[in-house]
């Protein structure tokens, strides 16, 4: 059977995957950075993990104002890096896992969460930014990637409750499913940053803390957190974590924190970084 | 449509809800078009005739033009949207933040690497006044 072993927590900000790209990572703007990172990179090879499920947001790129799902799932068996404006992203085609994909589908919305399914779909940094963090710049991809698009750019998002629940969901559709496989929960997006208008430049390292202790600790509680209490402490863009919720709904109720990292800045953007093992 | 809502108390920032996105959708779709490299050179090529595509009001067609990126949000702009005209014009993600809060590009950096403009005298407009 299919199992669910471990989770990671980590930002995409743009800007990380322009210094990988670039070669620019030893810089010292960076360097303190990416250290952090090393040891993660070390874990995900030793794990080796037959698929990454993604959970991630796109920046107007595959959706526009004309559509607007909720949750998207990924179910093609590839997916482009897409052009943002500035040409694709130097990174690999994503292989997807077709077959594992449908049967979460199939699962979650009889389960009750009404995904839209995806068969077509271009993906942004959101998707290839942690890809990167976790392997650097491979000839391919080391292995398929289900992902799921959130919405988290038109107010409001999927609360963070109906994200953690949803979590469970797909957990849930994971165990049943017959293949041998190791299944690696990715959430992305945060931490605290606010990229819009006077208050731009929005850090919050108290409340960042706090949120990485609640979703190790106390998981059900940090998805109760509010919509407002994300946008006033986290800055606007901040309650992109409410995706993180996904990746922690999946785990077990207990999970041993590995390893967690957290810098300021990259670009505008507080960038955290957990792992976490069940227990 | 609801006139008071639970956040507008944040200062210093628009929420991108429902109510601003029907607002801001042609705005919004004109900002995304620049994704492409065709449109961006016709852009360039002709801005008014290109503009035309796009039935905004004239305010926001103004704003476009005088590139006032904080009206463009008052006017239903979405930053991942209008950050895609900051782009056509050169000005990355950060610059465009420095832009919009006032602050020189050097001051704005400055900031960030200082650990952010902190949270304590930003929760509510009451504090900004």
């Amino acid at each position: 059977m299919a199992r669910v072993d471990a989770g990671i927590g980590v930002s995409h900000v743009p800007a990380i995957g322009v210094a990988i790209d670039t070669g620019i990572t030893d810089d010292p703007y960076w360097q303190p950075l990416f250290a952090g990172f090393e040891l993660t990179r070390k874990w995900v090879r030793d794990y080796d993990p037959d698929v990454i499920f993604l959970v991630y947001n796109d920046h107007c790129t595959a959706f526009s104002a004309e559509m607007i799902p909720t949750f998207a799932l990924g179910c093609a068996a590839e997916f482009q890096p897409a052009d943002e404006g500035w040409g694709p992203r130097p990174v690999p085609v994503v292989r997807g896992h077709p077959e594992l994909a449908s049967h979460i589908a199939q699962s979650v919305i009889l389960d009750e969460f009404d995904l839209t399914i995806m068969n077509r779909m271009d993906v942004d940094h959101g998707l290839t930014v942690p890809l990167s963090v976790l392997f650097d710049q491979p000839e391919a991809w080391p292995c398929p990637v289900v992902p799921l698009c959130v919405n988290v750019v038109q107010y409001p998002p999927p609360t963070g409750n109906r994200c953690f629940n949803l979590g469970r969901a797909v957990r849930r559709a994971i165990d049943s499913y017959d293949e041998d496989i190791k299944v690696l929960m990715l959430g992305t997006g945060g931490m605290s940053h606010q990229l819009q208008a006077e208050r731009a430049g929005l850090i919050n390292p108290a409340f960042d803390k706090r949120f990485l202790d609640l979703l190790t600790e106390n998981p059900v509680k940090g998805a109760q957190i509010s919509h407002l209490e994300y946008l006033r402490e986290s800055g606007s863009e901040g309650i992109e974590l409410v995706m993180w919720h996904v990746m922690r709904g999946a785990l077990n109720d207990k999970v041993e924190e590995i390893h967690r990292h957290y810098h300021v800045p990259a670009s505008n953007t507080a960038v955290g970084h957990i792992i976490l093992e069940n227990r | 449509m609801r006139t008071k809502k639970e956040y507008d108390d944040i200062p210093g920032t628009y929420i991108f809800d429902a109510d601003m996105s029907r607002k801001g959708y042609h705005l919004n779709m004109f900002c995304i078009s620049l994704r492409k490299a065709e449109n961006r050179a016709a852009f360039k090529a002709d801005p008014a005739t290109y503009l035309d595509n796009y039935p905004m009001t004239k305010a926001q067609r103004d704003a476009v033009n005088a590139r006032q990126w904080n009206t463009l949000l008052k006017l239903g702009g979405n930053i991942y949207y209008t950050s895609k005209l900051a782009a056509f014009d050169g000005i990355n993600f950060q610059a465009l933040a420095g832009l919009m809060t006032g602050m020189t590009r050097d001051a704005y950096r400055q900031m960030m690497l200082d650990g952010g403009r902190p949270i304590e005298g930003n929760r509510s407009k009451k504090e900004w006044t």
